[in-house]
Formats: C-alpha cells, structure tokens, sequence
C-alpha cells in the first residue's frame, strides 16, 4: 500500500456467511470471524490493501470490498 | 449502466435477493464475483447482457445478476440462448451452467452450440456433483469418487470438459478455478469477447456435498486443494505427475464463421440483396 494510505473493510454482515475463506488466505492476518460467526477486519492497519485483495476476490457471498483512502481523506 | 470507475457488486446485483441461497464456502458465489468484474472490467451495458441458466445451484447466478435474465429448463439453457442470439444478435448471450446441468441433462444442447460456433459464452461452473438434489454424483465426479447415489464410490469414468468442447467445435476453450479467481475473471473477458462459442470451466467447490462425502475438509481446505492440483498449461510438474489438472486457454480460433453471422450471409443470398 502506498504512503499516507489506509484500508477501509467494508463488510456486509447480513450477506457473510461465515465460511472463512478471507481469515484463512489473508496473507496479513487482518480478519478474524467475530462471535456471531462473522468477518471482522481486526487488524486493518496491518492490510496492504489493493495490492492483494484475496478476500474481497474470493469472497463466496460478495460481502467484503477494500477501500482505500488517502489519509485524512475523512477527517 | 454504472458509470463509477471503482468497482462495487452493488451495482451489478439485485441486492433484494441477497444473501444468496448458495451454502457457506460455495464456490459459486466466487464465480459470480469474477464475473461481474470482468463485466465491470469489459465497460459493457448491463442492457446488452442475457444470462440464461437452466436448473441447479450454479444457475441460480442468473437470478442474481442484474441483467437481462431467464430461468429455464434443466440442460436446455444453451437451446433457449441461441434462440434469444439468433433474434438479436447484438446482446451479449452469457450461459453459467453446472456440471450436470451442461454435460448430463445438457450435454446434447452443449455439443451442438460448440459444434455451430453461436456466439455464447458458456460457463460450466464444475463441483463434480448435483449439490441442490442432494449430493448424487454426476458425469464429472469421476471414479472412486463417494456421492450420496454412490456411497461405495463411482465407477463412472468422467468427461474432460475441455477435451469435450475442443473435439465438439468451440471456438474458444479455458479452464480455471475459484482458487485463481483473478485468473477467472480474465478468461471470462476473453471468453465474452470472443466471437464465437466460448467454454471456459471453472472448478467450483462443494463442501456442503462432494467435500464432506470424499472428505476434502472445509472449503479454504479444497480451495488450497485447487492450488495444489493444478497447473498452467504445459507445465514442467505434468512430467513427474500426470494427474496435475491444466489451466490456461485452450483453444482460441478466430478463423472460424460465427452462426449468427452465417445465418445472416444465408438470408441475403436467399434474398439476393432484397432483405
């Protein structure tokens, strides 16, 4: 990921199933499934962001997008 | 049609039916993702796209979409697409299709588009079993393979999907799986793109049936399966085993004359120059 860049996870709750396809092949470790059985971006500081994109791509129920912002893009 | 640069499923689906009825870690869903990138990717108008599916899980996908759509008969998907290209040509005929559905119950309407050459783009979302019936095994599950019709495992020898439509006459032939979803997605463009009948098989996995009958664990477990099964075309691992399943693009024939366009020189020389 570029500088003075971060990562937005944008999950869709009711469309995850929690199959773990994403937590399995992230490469960085950023998700984890949350008690309901659902992805959570734990560590997204840790994302590197459009350069992988597994999780978005192999995402069974399109539930999972990577956005990426310039830093103070939202402040 | 979209008009956003970035790519969001959102604009590609019709969110009122999610989420879909395909089980958790179904590789479906995978092959609709790579699908509607490659769509977003090609900048096509979401107006000029028929999907036409027959029966089964893999043809819900038409359902999804927020394209044109039919929802038809169990193998008969590629008898309904060439009448809906021959009427109008100018949309783009997309056909996602199951094992069974393609090469079982459609495996005659299958040899005979790949034999015409009709611009369609045929997927065969292949799992190797009948998922929505219940688990039967089905004419790519293979030998030795457990189903629920097949508890002490089948005898039946499977079809090559890509020896099947290159001997039948299609004119473009890939194969890929939900592993190499970004590889998928760029066949599916070649393959949309193509003139001509296009089959691009894309290995889909099914834990719910195949996985947990033959005992291939949860579904990041058959996908890294997928990674190790595989090969690109040609590679040097199919010297010390054999058994590696190729990837890549088979066929890629522009030479050959399209139906639909056959069909039309057919009707101006019928008319001789009056049509």
């Amino acid at each position: 990921m570029g500088k003075g860049k971060s990562v937005t996870h944008v999950i869709d709750k009711e469309w995850c199933k929690g199959c773990g396809i994403c937590v399995h092949f992230c490469p960085k470790k950023v998700l984890e499934l949350d008690r309901r059985g659902k992805v959570e971006a734990v560590r997204p500081e840790d994302c590197i962001g459009e350069k992988c994109m597994l999780c978005e791509l192999r995402c069974p129920d399109l539930a999972i997008q990577i956005k990426e912002n310039q830093e103070g893009e939202n402040d | 049609m979209s008009t956003n640069k970035e790519f969001d499923f959102k604009n590609y689906v019709r969110g009122r039916y999610f989420p879909h009825i395909w089980c958790p870690g179904c590789g479906h869903g995978i092959v609709l993702g790579a699908l509607l990138r490659a769509v977003h990717e090609l900048e096509l108008d979401k107006n000029n796209i028929v999907m036409t599916s027959g029966i089964g899980c893999s043809s819900r996908i038409s359902g999804y979409v927020d394209f044109h759509s039919l929802h038809t008969i169990h193998g008969r998907a590629l008898a309904f697409a060439t009448g809906v290209k021959l009427s109008r040509p100018n949309l783009k005929a997309i056909v996602p299709m199951g094992d069974g559905d393609a090469l079982a119950i459609g495996g005659n309407h299958f040899i005979h588009a790949a034999r015409r050459n009709i611009d369609i783009t045929a997927i065969v979302m292949n799992n190797r079993i009948y998922g929505m019936t219940g688990g039967q095994f089905s004419p790519l599950s293979g030998t030795g393979k457990k189903a629920t019709t097949a508890p002490y495992t089948t005898i039946d020898n499977n079809f090559d999907v890509v020896e099947l439509a290159k001997a039948a006459g299609a004119s473009f032939v890939a194969r890929s799986t939900v592993f190499h979803a970004s590889e998928s997605k760029e066949y599916l463009k070649k393959a949309i793109m193509h003139k001509g009948f296009s089959v691009v098989e894309i290995l889909s996995q099914c834990p719910t049936y195949y996985g947990r009958k033959n005992k291939e664990g949860d579904a990041a477990t058959m996908m890294e399966g997928y990674r190790k099964n595989t090969v690109k075309i040609g590679s040097k691992k199919l010297d010390t085993n054999p058994d590696l399943i190729q990837r890549g693009i088979f066929v890629e024939d522009t030479d050959r004359p399209e139906y639909c366009e056959a069909y039309d020189e057919i009707i101006e020389t019928a008319m001789k120059g009056k049509a």
